[in-house]
């Protein structure tokens, strides 16, 4: 069997604030048997000018996107939202469009989230990693119900060894993140993600884990200020056994 | 009603500076979502049940005249009439009219939101007629002289020893030893001031869940009794509804049924399901003498055949508000008009007009747990984003945010420029950052270090160590 050609979409935020996700990425899609390359073409999916109903300048940078993900068999990102953008919303973003519209369709039928991907598609359960902790998982919204990812990520968790999952209270609920949301409506972002880190202490996890950068930076964050003692990271982090490569997001308070 | 949504921001800050308001929402929050959820676990068929009802309101909404016209010549078949108001003001003085034709000083009131919507309350007390709500939480919010902030528990702000001081500061033959601590005992004390409401009253105003074409019925569902009473003992019944009630068939109105009180309280059915045909017949041991339906557009055929026109298919249950975190965090007065939340985010803007509205739609996360619950399946946060898009090609959207985006999208589509661009800044910023790892304050991120801290970023993007080779493992 020839090997799958995967372009990994590393998504601007684990590009900018987190490159470690993109390298856990790379790692466990090799893992799976992939062949993996990163198109340096590649910047942002466009979700900050859609959500922000500027429909002109998401499809500028939409267009970049789908000519640099196009020879490939498959897309993978660390992330549910970005990948749920060009799955979900880019035939919607370029319907009516003579042209682009069946690019971006074909290009959203061959786009996977990293944990579905692995999970749903290759079939891979060789995770080869360890874990010393009790962690809990935040369902991040758009991986949940725009892409129906909620079992994959636990599967692969199961494989850790030394992991225990404790289940975290509204794991659906969202954080309060919702991309400008949390800048242009920071008070009301807030309040959600403060209700979120009460949910998260009481489940007496030593680490909280997800799939999206924005949802893991925004309850960091807010772990962070409250001065809570949880660690924070994304989910390949763990499953490609790289915690040892970085400092876990948030960690609590300095000593 | 003066919408306030262009002070959503400080409305929303007030809300959560309530602790009242706060520890109601937090009791609403659990209460009715795990309510939802053992409902529909208990109902095999009722995601089959929701598609059901998409169709039919689809059906109803590509053929809007059709029904509607079926229902007026039932109506009138019934003996009744119906009152076709294009807006509020012609809505308010069609009632008004028939209060006057039978000479009503007080008229009884079923809750009704397309009442909230129109202003009837203020309309009549103005005109000389007195309104007297009888829904329980509509009720007491009257007495307050509030809206409700929410559209099927109207007083889900309050608390109990809230009610409480209302009752004992507006009903003046309260005895104060009397013990108004539980829910019933509240209930008991406005059931005693409202028997009398109730035999006085000259006409009796209810909304309307569903209006059905088949029959020219009108369905109200209600868990207090209250409803029936409105309209059964005045001399006349006037219904007011907005056009979308509509659904064909008895039958039809039954599914809907059985999706709207699981969606809502997590209830099979509502304790009372009323259905009105016409006025009272000559064999009929009671019932209104006078049967009137003011049937209300407002600005809903301008949705018809838009990008909304699916927000028409909603049935009022509320689960959208139940669901949203958002709503959970600030209540439904801090939207600043009569629908809140996600479904009020869709459908005020386009009653009031998008900018007066402009913060509704965009005081959403997306995070699009209104859609999954959504009996109906109406897209929310799509729509949510087609307000956004028309509020940005209106140019409503602030300058710096709109030039913000200009500058973020040319950089992001010239790949070379952004990566040596946000190599540089995010080299800066590691660097910064390297001592604590966070920020705890940034200098035009303050949106976001106000509330938490800015995790530091590693320093070298993804991009600079791939091309310098940097591969999976180090």
């Amino acid at each position: 069997m020839s090997q799958r050609k995967v372009a990994l979409f590393v998504t601007c935020l684990v590009d900018l604030f987190r490159p470690t996700v993109g390298f856990a990425a790379l790692k466990l899609l090799e893992q799976a048997g992939c062949d993996v390359s990163v198109p340096e073409a590649q910047t942002c999916c466009g979700q900050p000018a859609f959500n922000s109903g500027d429909r002109g300048n998401a499809q500028k940078v939409a267009r970049g996107l789908i000519e640099a993900f196009e020879p490939f068999d498959y897309v993978v990102a660390p992330s549910g939202s970005c990948a749920g953008m060009i799955r979900k919303h880019y035939p919607e973003l370029f319907a009516g469009d003579d042209i682009w519209e069946a690019r971006a369709t074909a290009l959203a039928g061959k786009t996977w989230e990293l944990t579905s991907f692995l999970t749903d598609v290759v079939g891979f359960d060789a995770v080869d990693a360890s874990y010393d902790g009790s962690v809990t998982y935040h369902d991040s919204c758009s991986g949940l119900r725009e892409l129906g990812v909620k079992s994959q990520p636990r599967k692969l968790l199961d494989k850790v060894a030394g992991l225990n999952l404790t289940e975290l209270p509204g794991a659906e609920v969202c954080c309060g993140f919702g991309g400008t949301f949390c800048v242009k409506y920071a008070d009301i972002s807030n309040a959600i993600v403060a209700d979120k880190t009460e949910d998260i202490l009481a489940t007496g996890a030593d680490t909280l884990l997800a799939g999206d950068l924005g949802c893991l930076m925004n309850m960091a964050g807010k772990l962070s200020r409250e001065g809570r003692p949880v660690k924070v990271r994304h989910v390949a982090e763990v499953l490609a056994d790289m915690t040892g490569d970085v400092a876990p997001i948030s960690q609590g308070p300095e000593s | 009603m003066k919408a306030t949504t262009h002070r959503m921001k400080d409305n929303a800050v007030d809300a959560m500076a309530n602790p009242a308001l706060q520890d109601s929402l937090d009791r609403m929050k659990t209460g009715f979502s795990s309510k939802r959820a053992i409902a529909r676990d208990r109902l095999p068929e009722f995601d089959a049940l929701r598609d059901q009802g998409r169709d039919i309101k689809n059906r109803v909404l590509a053929n809007l005249d059709h029904y509607l016209e079926a229902f007026e010549e039932k109506v009138i078949a019934a003996g009744g009439k119906v009152h076709w108001c294009a807006d509020a003001e012609e809505a308010n003085a069609a009632i008004l009219g028939i209060c006057q034709s039978l000479d009503a000083r007080t008229v009884t009131k079923g809750k009704s939101m397309i009442s909230e919507e129109i202003g009837l309350n203020d309309y009549l007390e103005a005109n000389g007629v007195t309104p007297v709500e009888t829904d329980l939480g509509e009720y007491i919010i009257q007495l307050r002289h509030e809206a409700p902030s929410h559209i099927i528990a109207p007083a889900i702000h309050l608390q109990m020893r809230q009610v409480e001081e209302t009752f004992r500061e507006h009903h003046r033959h309260l005895d104060p030893a009397r013990q108004l601590m539980e829910p019933p005992q509240l209930m008991g004390e406005a059931r005693a001031e409202l028997r009398g409401r109730f035999i006085a009253a000259d006409v009796g105003i209810t909304g309307a869940n569903f209006l059905i074409a088949e029959t020219g019925s009108t369905v109200i569902v209600t868990n207090e009794g209250n409803g029936d009473l409105t309209q059964t003992l005045p001399k006349a019944h006037v219904v007011v509804a907005s056009i979308e009630k509509i659904v064909p068939t008895l039958e039809d109105a039954s599914t809907l049924m059985r999706l709207l009180a699981r969606s809502a309280t997590g209830q099979e059915l509502s304790v009372y399901t009323t259905f009105s045909t016409g006025p009272r017949r000559a064999d009929d041991p009671d019932g209104p003498g006078e049967f009137h339906v003011v049937l209300l557009d407002n600005g809903r055929t301008d949705l018809l055949g838009s990008e909304f026109s699916e927000m028409l298919r909603c049935i009022r249950c509320g689960a959208c508000l139940n669901h949203c975190p958002v709503y959970g965090a600030i209540g439904g007065h801090a939207y600043g008009w009569v629908y809140p939340g996600p479904m009020g985010s869709v459908l005020s803007p386009g009653l009031i007009g998008i900018e007066d509205a402009g913060n509704m739609p965009n005081a959403s996360t997306l995070c699009g747990r209104c859609e999954a619950v959504c009996p109906m399946h109406i897209p929310l946060p799509r729509m949510l984003r087609a307000w956004r898009e028309r509020e940005h090609d209106k140019k409503l959207s602030p300058r710096s945010v709109r030039w913000g985006l200009d500058l973020w999208a040319m950089l992001a589509s010239r790949p070379r420029l952004y990566q040596i661009a946000t190599g540089l800044a995010m080299k800066l910023l590691g660097r910064l950052g390297r001592r604590h790892g966070n920020f705890l304050n940034l200098p035009l991120a303050g949106g976001w270090t106000d509330h938490r801290d800015l995790p530091a970023p590693e320093g070298a993007t993804f991009m600079q160590q791939y091309r310098k080779g940097r591969r999976a493992t180090k």
